[in-house]
């Protein structure tokens, strides 16, 4: 019955942001493709963004701080995913692959 | 410490509403894992779709962030979650990969990934989620006494008063990202 209960913990939300994290690390790692790893940051910055709510609602004198920080958070995952796919787009016109094994130039 | 922050009398009854409350809560939370998982999970023999199904898992799971805000006490953040990441980026990136992958042939052709990358991914996500559990587990957190609540109306008052200049600077920002985004996807087009 104290599953009924995780909503009023602390320490839920904590865990909860951890799995994100932990989840957008492996992707991270694992996807071959850009489009792939970008999706992955997106997991890792709402994670962040989870942990903020979460401390600003159970600890902080002012709750406003971290829903705040949350929201430029937002703002800020927005116009990166904005500018990493239009990079995309223009890799893509130029390698025909967006695998990242195929964007080396330099390499001999 | 720890008792002020999680109260932990369970709702006796499995039919009231606070027990109705908690298992929606559940149910967000696997929303949001199982979003997680989707997102990220790779395999499969049909490695066209993989994006494709990365990105819903990617919605699924933001939706269900959605509603764990919404328990947070920050409606605000809730519909802002669902406007701007499900409404916005999710979609965004739907179309990257609609604009920006090759067709299924090119795919399937990809090298396979090294083989110790799986593996050593699963160890390094495990270990950060085990040290970051364990550490959240065994900390006493100090709650404050709330002076403020953390309604809309405070959200929007620190956003004009105290926060203004970031506020500024969010939006030079945001202006940026769309001239560099005009720019980069316009540039080479013949």
């Amino acid at each position: 019955m104290f599953l009924l209960n995780l909503h009023n913990c602390l320490t839920t939300y904590l865990v909860l942001a951890a799995l994100l994290f932990a989840f957008g690390m492996y992707g991270m790692v694992t996807r071959r493709t850009v489009i792939g790893m970008l999706i992955s940051s997106e997991l890792l910055l709402s994670a962040a963004s989870t942990n903020f709510i979460a401390f600003s609602r159970f600890l902080a004198p002012d709750p406003a701080t971290g829903q705040i920080f949350a929201l430029f958070i937002m703002a800020i995952a927005a116009a990166e995913a904005a500018i990493a796919v239009s990079i995309m787009i223009a890799v893509y016109r130029n390698y025909k692959s967006v695998d990242t094994e195929d964007l080396v130039d330099l390499q001999g | 410490m720890q008792e002020i922050i999680c109260q932990t009398e369970a709702p006796a009854d499995l039919f009231s509403a606070e027990a109705m409350v908690g298992l929606i809560f559940l149910m967000a939370v696997f929303l949001v894992v199982a979003g997680a998982v989707v997102a990220v999970a790779s395999g499969g023999r049909v490695r066209s779709m993989r994006l494709v199904r990365a990105i819903a898992g990617l919605a699924v799971c933001f939706s269900g962030l959605a509603i764990v805000y919404y328990y947070l006490l920050s409606p605000f953040l809730a519909m802002m979650q669902l406007l701007i990441y499900v409404g916005a980026v999710s979609v965004l990136i739907a179309f990257g990969i609609m604009m920006a992958t090759p067709d299924a042939g090119k795919l399937s052709g990809m090298k396979n990934p090294a083989a110790l990358a799986g593996p050593l991914a699963l160890g390094v996500g495990g270990l950060l989620f085990a040290g970051l559990t364990v550490l959240v587990a065994r900390t006493q957190w100090q709650p404050w006494p709330r002076q403020k609540s953390g309604d809309i109306e405070a959200i929007g008052l620190s956003l004009l008063t105290t926060h203004s200049m970031v506020f500024e600077l969010i939006s030079i920002v945001l202006l940026m990202a769309i001239i560099g985004a005009l720019v980069l996807a316009r540039k080479g087009r013949s």
